[in-house]
């Protein structure tokens, strides 16, 4: 046994290094500049800028409180949309803090205007990141009638709006449909530009 | 989409097999040569059992010491935008061993504790040995199986430098480029700050993730870049960037069925096991997607409708939710894109179960196929008890010392589960971890210890993990898990090379056909269900009558 531990001692070192340096150190690399030269949108995360400022990233929930703009689902990173703090909220089933989180979010949305026995899931639930992007085309329409009345605009033209903006699954078999929160907030902030008539 | 899943895995497992084969077989490979020179051994030369098994100690505890020294020291390193401080003792420790073991139980939140390049040269490195290991474990045991008389069982080192530099390094930047073009970041630049909408700063971490992402997934490790995981938007932007990394956590476990088959010289003995193992698969998923898509009866009650969102993504949805946590414990990969913690009772059993049956359903980079061949030989002992006849597979007679060293690699890592799961639930620094109250805290524990013995990494987030008392108990877990399996297993396939060939007679139990897949599937089954039902039972199934009953905690 002692000769084999002797003989594995320089392999193991010289090796270890040299997949350092290969893996560790090379492989990001290449993969970084690959991607920054040709892909440079999407490596640096897809960030969304107006008037030369970052807003924020297309791929990444932002909070909107708001009652003129869709709001994200709520968030369990970091105190709401910490984009350096993922996470979810751990909270088991049969939890009494969820139930009693999603009761009061169940009312606020009813006061805000939520019609219809069914809530969308998805509207009173956190996410696993706690940065989920996206709506269920649902709880998106759910929120139409309020927004109409903020804004002034016409709930059918505002449902249209969502209808357009839904993407679907992939051969209808892969994921499910959705829409992105921030980009149809920033169509809903275009339109209003234009006059109402 | 289940369906078209398991199709394009059983059409990828043949070229994915090929290829492992001509790494396992050939003699020479373009420009290895100077490479082994570099390293100091001689790439013809055969080790022995135990000799293959120094190597591999000492290389893996080298590891440890590396990520260690790197974690320690990226205070002073460069590539530290953010300026995280040195990663602290113990939990530097636990995660130096997680990613050796190819655990990846984290302790930490990766964006607001490692720096660019811990996560580099740190964890993707071991990303890559690790698996690079678990592959080479198996390919000595298929030459147990496969060779004829021989001594040694090959060589660790040119086992391990072909793995990596042959398949998962050019995989790798073939899948991480891609994963950039769905929106995977890959920079080295620090954080950016945004001005939202409606004037709020937010910090978006953004670092070199698709290339770690891409070893994460195709080595089965599944340590997140981010804390989220693979349900970070970063980590994972889309219903189809996570098709491909449900798809290559998958491909190389399947394959490696078929190096097996053709090994043996029967790839029908190959296609044998992968059914074994898409029969458990798809009874996992059937489970929790059933009890996903049935939904929360609690939150019925409060109007939602439709199946669990608690804890999910809505581009995932529920049925690839349950797909994916189904697969990232079938495997030993522990990545997540759903809060397994949030899951419903019953659903968040059958990870469990896949834990304790020793990741075995396709299974980790090779460990998936030494763990189902130790099964196998189990079974073929059953199947010889029956019929009275000394159990024989592939040509090879299974004796007592294997049997012995079986059902040691077996187990270890229950003891591992049970011992340390009752250990943590009878001390009060145990029982400080868990979130949840009532049965579920039990499992937040119980699920600790046997995602760390069984190598999966995911958790029950609920748990506070990164005390003095988990972080040494669950690195304690993860090693024991990890070469409480490999030293049997290599001692098996050292024992198994010098047999002769025994050729197959009319008495001969057939271990190709339903029969025998049958068998192994049931093996597998009532082995784990017997060793972890009572646990089972107090944790999951408790919460789940608990769940339908009304009680809140």
């Amino acid at each position: 046994m002692l000769t084999e531990l002797r003989a594995s001692l320089r392999p193991a070192i010289v090796l270890l290094l040299l997949m350092a340096v290969v893996t560790g150190l090379a492989f990001p690399a290449l993969i970084t500049g690959i991607a920054q030269v040709t892909m440079p949108a999407r490596a640096n995360g897809t960030l969304i800028t107006a008037n030369g400022k970052i807003i924020g990233s297309e791929l990444i929930a932002q909070g909107f409180a708001d009652s003129r703009y869709f709001h994200p689902r709520p968030s369990a990173a970091g105190k709401g949309y910490d984009a350096s703090n993922s996470g979810a909220t751990n909270l088991a089933p049969g939890s009494k803090d969820l139930r009693d989180a999603i009761a009061t979010r169940v009312a606020d949305a009813r006061k805000q205007g939520l019609t219809g026995v069914s809530v969308p899931p998805d509207l009173v639930t956190t996410s696993a990141s706690g940065l989920d992007p996206d709506l269920s085309p649902e709880a998106a329409f759910s929120q139409v009638a309020r927004i109409a009345k903020a804004r002034g605009l016409d709930e059918a033209q505002l449902r249209g709006l969502v209808q357009s903006a839904i993407a679907y699954p992939l051969l209808g078999l892969i994921g499910e449909p959705h829409v992105n929160v921030l980009l149809l907030n920033r169509q809903l902030d275009q339109k209003a530009t234009i006059p109402h008539p | 989409m289940i369906l078209l899943f398991t199709g394009l895995i059983v059409a990828l497992a043949k070229p994915a097999g090929n290829w492992m084969y001509a790494l396992y077989a050939a003699d020479c490979l373009p420009g290895e040569r100077v490479l082994y020179r570099a390293i100091g051994v001689d790439p013809r030369a055969e080790q022995s059992w135990i000799g293959y098994a120094v190597s591999l100690m000492v290389f893996n505890l080298a590891g440890i010491g590396f990520l260690f020294a790197v974690l320690k020291l990226q205070g002073v390193l460069p590539l530290n935008p953010q300026g995280f401080p040195a990663v602290e003792n113990l939990l530097a420790f636990n995660t130096a061993v997680s990613f050796v073991t190819n655990t990846n139980w984290q302790n930490y939140g990766g964006e607001s504790t490692l720096s660019h390049l811990s996560q580099m040269l740190g964890l993707t490195v071991q990303n890559f040995l690790s698996a690079a290991t678990g592959m080479a474990v198996a390919f000595a045991l298929i030459r147990g199986f496969a060779r004829k008389q021989v001594a040694g069982i090959g060589n660790f080192w040119v086992d391990v430098t072909r793995v990596t530099l042959y398949l998962l390094v050019p995989a790798s930047i073939v899948l991480a480029l891609v994963y950039v073009a769905l929106g995977v970041p890959q920079t080295f630049a620090a954080s950016a700050t945004a001005t939202t909408v409606e004037g709020v700063k937010q910090v978006i971490a953004l670092g070199p993730v698709a290339s770690q992402l891409a070893i994460k997934m195709l080595g089965t490790n599944g340590g997140g870049f981010f804390n989220a995981n693979s349900a970070h938007p970063f980590e994972n932007p889309s219903a189809i960037s996570n098709f491909i990394q449900m798809l290559s956590i998958f491909v190389l476990g399947a394959g490696l069925t078929i190096t097996f088959g053709k090994a043996v010289g029967n790839v029908r003995q190959g296609w044998a096991i992968l059914a074994a193992m898409m029969v458990l698969f798809l009874g996992g998923v059937a489970v929790t997607y059933a009890a996903e898509a049935a939904g929360n009866p609690l939150h019925h009650a409060l109007g939602l409708v439709g199946g669990n969102m608690e804890g999910k993504e809505v581009r995932f949805g529920v049925a690839t939710s349950a797909l994916f946590a189904t697969i990232t414990t079938a495997t030993s990969t522990g990545a997540v894109i759903a809060a397994h913690d949030c899951l419903m009772p019953l659903a968040g059993m059958i990870p469990l179960f896949n834990m304790h049956l020793g990741e075995l359903v396709v299974g980790g980079v090779g460990s998936g196929l030494y763990a189902v061949l130790v099964y196998a030989i189990l079974a073929v002992f059953i199947a010889g008890l029956m019929v009275g006849r000394t159990p024989e597979y592939v040509g090879k007679k299974i004796e007592s010392r294997e049997m012995k060293l079986a059902v040691i690699a077996m187990i270890v890592p229950s003891l591992a589960i049970l011992g340390l799961t009752a250990v943590a639930t009878v001390l009060p620094a145990g029982l400080a971890g868990p979130l949840a109250k009532g049965p579920h805290g039990f499992s937040e524990i119980l699920y600790a210890f046997s995602s760390a013995a069984a190598n999966n990494g995911s958790a029950f987030g609920g748990l506070t993990g990164n005390t003095p008392f988990y972080n040494l108990l669950l690195a304690l877990g993860m090693f024991v898990g990890r070469f409480g399996v490999i030293l049997p297993v290599l001692a098996i396939a050292g024992g198994l090379s010098v047999k002769r060939v025994v050729p197959q007679g009319a008495g001969s139990f057939p271990t190709t056909g339903g029969l025998w897949i049958a068998l192994l599937a049931s093996v597998i089954f009532i082995v784990g269900g017997l060793t972890f039902l009572p646990s089972l039972v107090l944790g999951p199934i408790a919460d789940h009558v608990q769940v339908a009953a009304g009680t809140l905690h």
